[in-house]
């Protein structure tokens, strides 16, 4: 299926009012084997979800390029869906109607769209709140409804930006397994974007470790650890140990970069 | 007890333009002023019966045919403003979503925007003669420009992921106008359809007072020749009445529309 290729990438953010130039990715190349699931693990600002934004074709890297599956990104496509750090719901759309609405763009008739978008209520526990509009949603219950849209459309790429940060222990483990089985069961490329080094740990068949900002790739860590991943093993924390020595090094260095500028 | 709680928000509203017209009546009977110049409100209130349903001839020429000026006023003011928000809307969105059309059309529309719009009935009136078309045309220029600018306001503040949330889902272009930015705007454009009402009636009334002979505004100019403002009285009251009304339909369909933005806003708080 689609494998992702980054060579290059520079982002620079230009601020035409402030007259600035913020370096926002700083040569970053790696890439995705079709089917992995890849962990993004990085400090606030490093510039995760502007990676993210590349591969989704929502903005074009200052140089560098973006591949998916061969073809190089040019813009948003059909092979590829994002799950946003903030929900991004149509606020006048009840929820089934935000699931489903790739149906309406392909147009197809509301009854047709109700059956689609059924299913994936129930997978992300909004069973009851399908006529529900976002401005009564929780934070965490409108994530779901933006990771149910994504999942709808059986995407061969999914780009997931912090999509479990706003959710309870509880719900944010039911989900964490619930993604693992459907990625399983579909097969199919998952870049996901987290703060959290277990969560990582559980989810992710390799994890990319960034430096802080202008992000770097600091180290890309292979996981060799059977699932369901147990986060009492020693193998587990033995990686935990590592990545969390490389994030101490790196916030090291943010400290000593703020304290020279 | 639900009529009873009902009854008592009645009165919160009502209790202060009772006693403004208490006050008023008791003014005017007072002696102060000659009563032609400041009619008592039972003495409007005659004149105005007279004037709809022609019962004692104290409204003279007009008698009995109030439904007719309201009518005419209403026409104009509805043809304008249609004309004014379908116009308003569709280059609205069209100059808050293309580039291109904003840097063609937006420095024309910036230069004829700070014309007031009543200082074109000089020019409305030699093109389009003593008749419903002048009005008309000042009701559209008063009601366009609302409706333009915040048609594109409301365009130009769409939040950018719902656009890449739709691309991403397939959406062509003509598709993301139609089911994104356009709800998207709907708020802000729905502001500019409520500014839009009232400026609509103001030009409305200013035409028929001076390029018009029907009409409530032509009413009252022609009462105020004929010292009657217990007339004059009776049609501001009545284009008052008029432009509440409208607005009130254009606020109920906002909130039949925009249903989603309940619990979303602050819907004005008890004390
Ligand atoms: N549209 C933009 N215009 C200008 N600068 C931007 C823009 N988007 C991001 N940046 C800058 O690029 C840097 C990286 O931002 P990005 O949103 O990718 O960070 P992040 O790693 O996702 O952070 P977080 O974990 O807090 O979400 C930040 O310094 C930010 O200020
Ligand atoms: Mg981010």
């Amino acid at each position: 299926m689609a494998s992702i290729e980054l060579k290059d990438i520079v982002k620079i953010y230009k601020d035409r009012k402030r007259g600035t130039e913020l370096l926002s990715i700083d040569n970053v190349s790696f890439s995705v084997d079709s089917n992995e699931f890849l962990c993004l693990l990085g400090p606030s600002g490093c510039g995760k979800s502007t990676l993210l934004n590349m591969i989704a074709g929502f903005e074009s890297a200052t140089s560098g390029t973006v591949s998916v599956g061969g073809k190089p990104v040019l813009g948003p496509g059909a092979d590829r869906g994002m799950v946003f750090q903030q929900a991004t719901l149509m606020p006048w759309l009840p929820v089934w109607e935000n699931i489903a609405f790739s149906l309406k763009l392909a147009g197809k008739g509301a009854e047709e769209r109700r059956a689609a978008a059924q299913p994936f209520i129930d997978m992300v526990k909004l069973t009851g709140f399908e006529n529900h509009y976002p401005a009564e949603l929780s934070g965490g219950m409108a994530q779901r409804v933006g990771i149910a849209r994504a999942l709808l459309l059986n995407f061969s790429v999914i780009l997931m930006d912090e999509p479990f940060a706003a959710l309870d222990a509880q719900t944010k483990l039911e989900m964490q397994e619930e993604l693992v089985a459907i990625w399983q069961r579909h097969q199919g490329t998952v870049v996901f974007v987290t703060h959290s080094v277990d969560e990582a740990l559980v989810l992710g068949s390799q994890i990319a470790v960034m430096t802080h900002r202008p992000g770097r790739i600091r180290e890309l860590i292979k996981l060799d650890l059977p699932r369901p991943r147990d986060s009492t093993s020693a193998e587990f924390n033995e990686y935990k140990r590592h990545i969390l020595a490389l994030i101490r090094e790196e916030s090291a260095l943010a400290r000593a970069d703020a304290a020279t500028v | 007890m639900n009529w009873l709680a009902s009854l008592r928000e009645q009165r919160d509203r009502l209790w202060v333009p009772v006693l403004l017209i208490v006050a008023w009546e008791i003014f005017s009977r007072s002696g102060w002023l000659p009563p032609s110049l400041l009619p008592a409100p039972s003495t409007v209130c005659r004149t105005w019966a007279d004037w709809v349903f022609s019962i004692d001839e104290s409204s003279q020429a007009n008698a009995g045919r109030w439904i007719h000026d309201a009518l005419a006023s209403s026409v104009r003011v509805f043809v304008g403003y249609a004309i004014a928000v379908v116009s308003g809307v569709l280059l609205g969105v069209a100059i808050g979503w293309w580039r291109w059309v904003e840097k063609t059309i937006e420095p024309t529309i910036q230069m004829l925007r700070p014309v007031p719009p009543v200082s074109w009935i000089p020019l409305a009136i030699i093109w389009f003669g003593i008749a419903n078309k002048p009005a008309i045309f000042l009701v559209f220029l008063g009601a366009f420009f609302p409706v333009l600018m915040n048609a594109i306001h409301g365009v130009k503040t769409v939040d950018r992921n719902l656009i890449r949330a739709a691309a991403m889902m397939g959406g062509r272009e003509a598709q993301i106008l139609r089911y994104v930015v356009l709800p998207a705007a709907l708020p802000s454009i729905f502001a500019g359809l409520r500014i839009a009402i009232g400026s609509a009636w103001m030009l409305t009334v200013t035409a028929e007072m001076v390029a018009v002979k029907s009409g409530l505004g032509y009413v009252l100019w022609d009462s105020y020749y004929f010292l009657r403002y217990d007339l004059v009285i009776a049609a501001m009251i009545s284009i008052g009445l008029l432009g509440f009304l409208t607005d009130w339909l254009i606020k109920l369909l906002m909130s039949r529309i925009l249903h989603w933005q309940h619990g979303q806003t602050v819907q004005g708080r008890n004390h």
